[in-house]
């Protein structure tokens, strides 16, 4: 399994955001639901490693998070909900930062990428100062710069917040397609779920506690539901505006 | 070994191509010494005389006493200023991408100290330069003897910087920076006035700035600029940045504890 979760907590004070989490996710597209508030954030900075654990375990690709930080961090690619690119740098020295973090050269950095950039048009805006580009094409540069290092598990936190239909559909196809020709596990965190599909893993998170955790389409079958919306509204009580 | 070069220079490539596309940074960080330089001093040398003194062979003017205390200045800033966004930026933007490197920690934070002890040199070069059409006359080869001295004061700064922003959470903004460290750092300390002048005045504050680590870093490069090696300063300053540095790399949390 690429994400082992087992009885994870965590809290703000005295206030509890994630309950007793447990879960496990393999290769390919797996979906992390859940409306605004559900603890996505708090539980993707805890599989990052950037808060300290609080209660329960993590494993990434059989490493535990706190005993094996460092080996587990280089299998694991991210994609933050803000944006964590240097605007006034060029896409090029953004890529070559990134590589130079995980102790990549800078000519080893790009040839890594050259055909994701390719793949998501990118490969002509190399030289481009990334305050030039789109939003679109912003979280593109994020995506190929979290699979520089050839991670076995690519976390992304709610990576089309903010863009355009057309914008969002093209990245979660792109990031689907690599899932499967790069044989990883992809974590997409989001609360829209016109962006699941029938055959993807779930799991549905609601106010700190898992709801559910499957197939989609297995699940639909197990509530009697017909489809994803449907389902959130069963197990959440909760209609989130698409 | 490696990993650890391309590491460190990717880390400096990225500050210096920063700091290049932000010319105010530049700006506001030489404007400030530049005005205790011409306008400060200016009006301070009529009323101070500044007699002979280690370790300069003659009698000099005001600005040339306080050109070492502004160098420092202009570290003491860049270094607190650098560090306080580490500590800001650890649960937004850039510092997430750093933390998330397969590299130890402490290796990647001496990375961003040394790329601000550099930025903090390049500054103080640069004022230097400036220093010079102000009657304030170095020795040409001080210049070069100040490189490892400025360099040494500055990774100090930028640990201590590191290390109070890690433990105190009302240090957050820099109003707060400028107000209990910068300024009482500065002030008490041989940056505007030799300390002898200050035991005159007043012998507990003359204790206070002989025990500020900042005046022994004005002093080593006091005495750098003219190719000389205050022994005493230096070994202070060293002392101080190998305990702060380590201090400030162990008690650097990827977040704030207060709140989780």
């Amino acid at each position: 399994m690429s994400i082992v979760v087992r009885d994870l907590s965590y809290g703000y004070g005295n206030k509890e955001v994630l309950k007793q989490l447990s879960f496990s996710l393999g290769t390919g597209f797996n979906l992390l639901l859940g409306p605004n508030g559900a603890g996505k954030s708090t539980l993707f900075s805890l599989l990052t490693g950037l808060f300290n654990q609080g209660q329960g375990e993590v494993e990434l690709c059989g490493l535990d998070l706190v005993q094996h930080r460092r080996a587990a961090l280089a299998k694991l690619g991210v994609v933050f909900q803000q944006s964590t690119l240097d605007l006034d740098l060029s896409v090029k020295q953004n890529l070559i930062y990134q590589g130079s973090l995980h102790g990549l050269s800078a000519m080893d950095s790009l040839n890594r990428v050259t055909s994701i950039l390719e793949k998501l048009e990118l490969s002509q805006r190399l030289n481009e100062r990334v305050r030039q580009l789109n939003g679109g094409h912003r979280r593109r540069l994020e995506i190929t710069r979290a699979l520089m290092h050839r991670p076995k598990v690519i976390l992304l936190d709610e990576p089309t917040v903010g863009l355009d239909t057309d914008s969002r559909l093209l990245i979660i196809e792109h990031v689907r397609q690599l899932a499967k020709e790069m044989d990883i596990c992809v974590l997409w965190a989001t609360h829209l779920m016109d962006e699941a599909n029938f055959d993807d893993e779930l799991v549905l998170l609601d106010r700190g506690q898992i709801r559910a955790s499957g197939q989609c389409q297995q699940l639909y079958k197990k509530h009697e539901v017909n489809d994803l919306f449907e389902l959130y509204r069963k197990l959440t009580q909760q209609v989130e505006l698409i | 070994m490696m990993p650890y070069y391309y590491c460190l220079v990717g880390i400096i490539k990225r500050e210096f191509l920063r700091f290049l596309q932000q010319r105010t940074r530049l700006l506001s960080a030489l404007i400030r010494p530049l005005l205790w330089l011409v306008v400060f001093a200016a009006g301070f040398r009529a009323a101070l005389g500044v007699s002979i003194m280690e370790p300069y062979g003659t009698y000099i003017t005001y600005q040339q006493y306080i050109t070492p205390g502004l160098c420092c200045m202009i570290v003491l800033f860049n270094g607190m200023q650098s560090s306080l966004s580490m500590v800001y930026d650890r649960e937004m933007g850039s510092m997430k991408l750093l933390l998330m490197s397969p590299l130890p920690r402490p290796f990647l934070l001496l990375c961003k100290l040394i790329a601000t002890a550099i930025l903090s040199l390049i500054q103080v070069c640069i004022f230097l330069l400036i220093a010079q059409f102000v009657d304030v006359d170095t020795p040409a080869w001080g210049y070069l003897t100040a490189i490892p001295a400025i360099f040494l004061i500055a990774f100090f700064l930028g640990a201590l910087g590191l290390l109070l922003s890690n433990l105190i959470k009302q240090l957050e903004n820099f109003a707060g920076v400028m107000n209990f460290v910068i300024f009482p750092m500065f002030f008490l300390s041989s940056a505007l006035y030799p300390l002898w002048k200050m035991k005159e005045a007043s012998l507990w504050l003359y204790w206070i700035c002989n025990y500020n680590p900042f005046s022994y870093c004005v002093e080593l490069l006091r005495f750098a600029l003219y190719q000389e090696l205050n022994l005493n300063a230096f070994l202070v300053v060293s002392l101080a940045t190998l305990l702060v540095s380590v201090l400030a790399m162990f008690s650097f949390a990827p977040k704030r504890t207060l709140r989780g």
